[in-house]
């Protein structure tokens, strides 16, 4: 057996921090608005089209990475004021089914506007694992994943524990009514979670690409998907969740991949799917029972 | 409002139960009996069938598609509208369709069996196998709210190729079945094109979907599933088990797509991944939201929609002087851009779509002409 474990925890773990990071964006969406956000993965994919773009003009990654942050929380901006604010939220299924369509709208005008093809994205470091005598460990880019993960969720926590908008955010979340009484401007608050967690999404879709077949108006279904059963492992409301879950789950597809073959990991989820809502439908680390009818 | 009592009867798949006045029989209606449903439905048919007269080959296929996929929409609007729970996922039902009827037929054919069996016992197998499947997704599914079920449902979807690839020596990978299937019978050849019979095998399969899911939405199980979406607790008082009802129209509403896909299978003689992908999954749900969702008629106008519409983009798109790169990208994405702009504009706008449309209009004529003749009739 000559399977480089080590290589494979890294780049799993790489993997894994990514969905951790777009599971969290879903997570914030749901504690600010209490909806699922099903577009989550089409908005990245327009961020990531704005950030090829601006990468490509500038001759810059870096410049092209704050594009994706900053045309993230334009886009959750003017989805939030401009549809979803008009959603009944009477009907459940509603905002769901209003986010599916802004999916179709979404993917379907970057491949007028762009075409189908996949373009290949540049990563700012090599791919190639670094190597410790005969060990391959993990490479530079993995490397770099882990670190601006790191960091944005160093930067959120820190938001949410030790700022006032932080606090006001997690407090119209929890209870919109006592909060609006306290002077505190849910809807505005609403908005706010929309714009971060958009931002949040675009920049988890942008680390993801240079790992996958490229740039695509369907680049992110996949990653959507392999978020949100991130986000229903950890349980939709806690982002200590997100984040173990997305890692365990990255892991854990990266060896499906690596022994069972890449056809293989859509179904792994499926399996991870079923098995936790059976097992567990409150998800492993919420507190409530949130989700059973 | 004098409507209430006044609706006509053949808007009874209507959301709110108490305007549905059949058992108290304040309503002579047709569609409130179960012998005027069948009365109904055969009629519909003879006129279907009488109209695939009429058509040219091209367009019986295409009435044979849109039978296909009321099937499916009539299954999904049941299950949304009845039942609150959103799949994305009615595609996969409807590909497991298709798969058993092609591996079914293939089998029959090459086993040297022919007439009604070889054109019965696949759309039997479909229909089996399909509500097997969704029988398990229902349960895993049934405790949980929208959103989740509609994830899970989401992830079946994208994992449909993968399973197509991972099983190829049977399921033919990406490029799926060829699917044999008996033909037209030797009576009627010299009679009618194929396409003809092909139309009405797909109409008997819708008309069978309609009205039977018409007769599950009066009978006491369509009741239970009313409850249990409305109130959970409440039903679970009245000795309602909510996870049964959930699952049974999971089961009921996956058969149907099964059906669907069947038809499909039958129609194209072809069963492959790509037919069944996500946005086919998404196109079901934006018929059923057009339509009007909960509602029969609704599910039909849905069909249509998802038949015509890219069939009127494509003739529009042919006559504009485009050059051939934008053609080809316009060609399907249009599409899809106008079904998800009609979702969101609905879903905000009119979320009662078509079919609602319809009801309040005709409500609003009748209560004009009503008014003249109400004073001597009550």
């Amino acid at each position: 057996m000559d399977v480089p474990i080590l290589l494979l925890a890294g780049t799993g773990l790489a993997r894994g921090a990514i969905f951790a990071a777009f599971a969290l964006a879903l997570v914030l969406i749901w504690r600010a608005a209490r909806i699922a956000n099903f577009a989550q993965g089409a908005m990245a994919t327009v961020s990531c089209y704005v950030a090829f773009h601006v990468s490509a003009l500038t001759g810059n990654y870096w410049i092209g990475l704050a594009a994706a942050l900053v045309s993230g929380a334009v886009l959750g901006w003017i989805v939030e004021r401009g549809v979803m604010r008009f959603v009944d939220r009477s009907n459940p299924l509603a905002a769901v089914i209003v986010a599916i369509g802004l999916v179709m709208v979404l993917t379907s005008t970057l491949a007028i506007a762009f075409g189908a093809d996949y373009r290949p994205m540049p990563a700012p470091f090599p791919r190639e694992p670094i190597r410790i005598g005969d060990v391959a460990v993990i490479s530079p880019y993995s490397l770099f994943v882990l670190v601006v993960v790191g960091v944005l969720m160093a930067a959120l926590a820190l938001l949410f524990t030790r700022t006032s908008v932080g606090l006001a955010m997690r407090a119209a979340a929890f209870a919109p009514e006592v909060s609006r009484l306290n002077g505190v401007r849910v809807d505005r608050m609403r908005t706010l979670g929309w714009t971060l967690s958009a931002a949040v999404g675009g920049l988890a879709a942008l680390l993801v690409i240079p790992t996958e077949l490229g740039l695509n108006p369907h680049a992110s279904d996949q990653l959507f998907v392999y978020a949100f059963t991130v986000a229903i492992v950890g349980g939709l409301d806690s982002p200590v969740g997100a984040v173990v879950a997305g890692l365990a789950v990255g892991v854990i597809l990266t060896f499906v991949t690596a022994f069972a073959g890449a056809t293989f990991a859509p179904i792994a989820i499926v399996l991870i799917l079923l098995v936790v809502l059976l097992a567990r439908p409150q998800g492993l680390f919420a507190a409530r029972e949130a989700r059973v009818a | 409002m004098t409507t209430t009592t006044e609706r006509p009867a053949d808007t009874s798949e209507a959301r709110m139960p108490e305007q549905r006045a059949d058992a108290s029989g304040r309503r002579p209606a047709l569609l409130g009996t179960v012998r005027g449903r069948y009365a109904v439905a055969a009629i519909g048919l003879v006129l279907a069938v009488g109209a695939t007269f009429l058509l040219d080959p091209y367009r019986n296929y295409l009435l044979s598609l849109t039978a296909a996929y009321v099937c499916a929409t009539a299954g999904l609007t049941m299950l949304v509208g009845r039942t609150g729970q959103l799949s994305l996922g009615h595609a996969a039902f409807m590909a497991t369709g298709a798969y058993a009827f092609a591996l079914t037929s293939n089998g029959l054919a090459e086993a040297g069996i022919e007439g009604p069996v070889l054109l019965l016992a696949p759309f039997l197998v479909a229909v089996v196998a399909a509500t097997a499947f969704g029988t398990l997704v229902g349960a895993a599914g049934a405790r949980l709210h929208g959103p989740y079920l509609a994830g899970l449902t989401l992830a079946i979807v994208l994992a449909l190729p993968a399973v197509t690839s991972t099983f190829s020596g049977l399921l033919g990978g990406d490029q799926g079945l060829y699917v044999q299937t008996e033909r037209r019978p030797e009576v009627l050849s010299t009679v009618i094109a194929n396409e003809q019979w092909q139309a009405w095998v797909a109409l008997v399969a819708a008309a069978i979907v309609l009205v039977l899911l018409a007769q599950l939405g009066r009978s006491p199980s369509g009741i239970r599933m009313q409850a249990v979406r409305d109130d959970t607790a409440a039903a679970r008082l009245s000795g309602i088990d909510p996870f049964r009802v959930k699952v049974q129209a999971f089961a009921i509403s996956a058969g149907a797509a099964g059906l669907g896909g069947a038809v499909l299978a039958y129609v194209t003689q072809a069963a492959s991944p790509g037919a069944y992908g996500l946005a086919f999954s998404l196109f079901l749900l934006v018929a059923i939201v057009v339509g009007g969702t909960g509602t029969l008629p609704g599910a039909v106008w849905g069909a249509l929609l998802l038949v015509l519409l890219p069939e009127a983009i494509a003739a529009v798109t042919e006559t504009l002087p485009l050059p051939d790169d934008a053609v080809s990208r316009l060609d399907g994405n249009l599409a899809v851009l106008i079904f998800g702009a009609l979702l969101v504009v609905i879903m905000i706008a009119a979320p009662r779509g078509i079919q609602g449309a319809l009801v309040a209009l005709r409500g609003r004529i009748r209560s004009r002409t009503t008014r003249t003749t109400r004073t001597t009739s009550t």
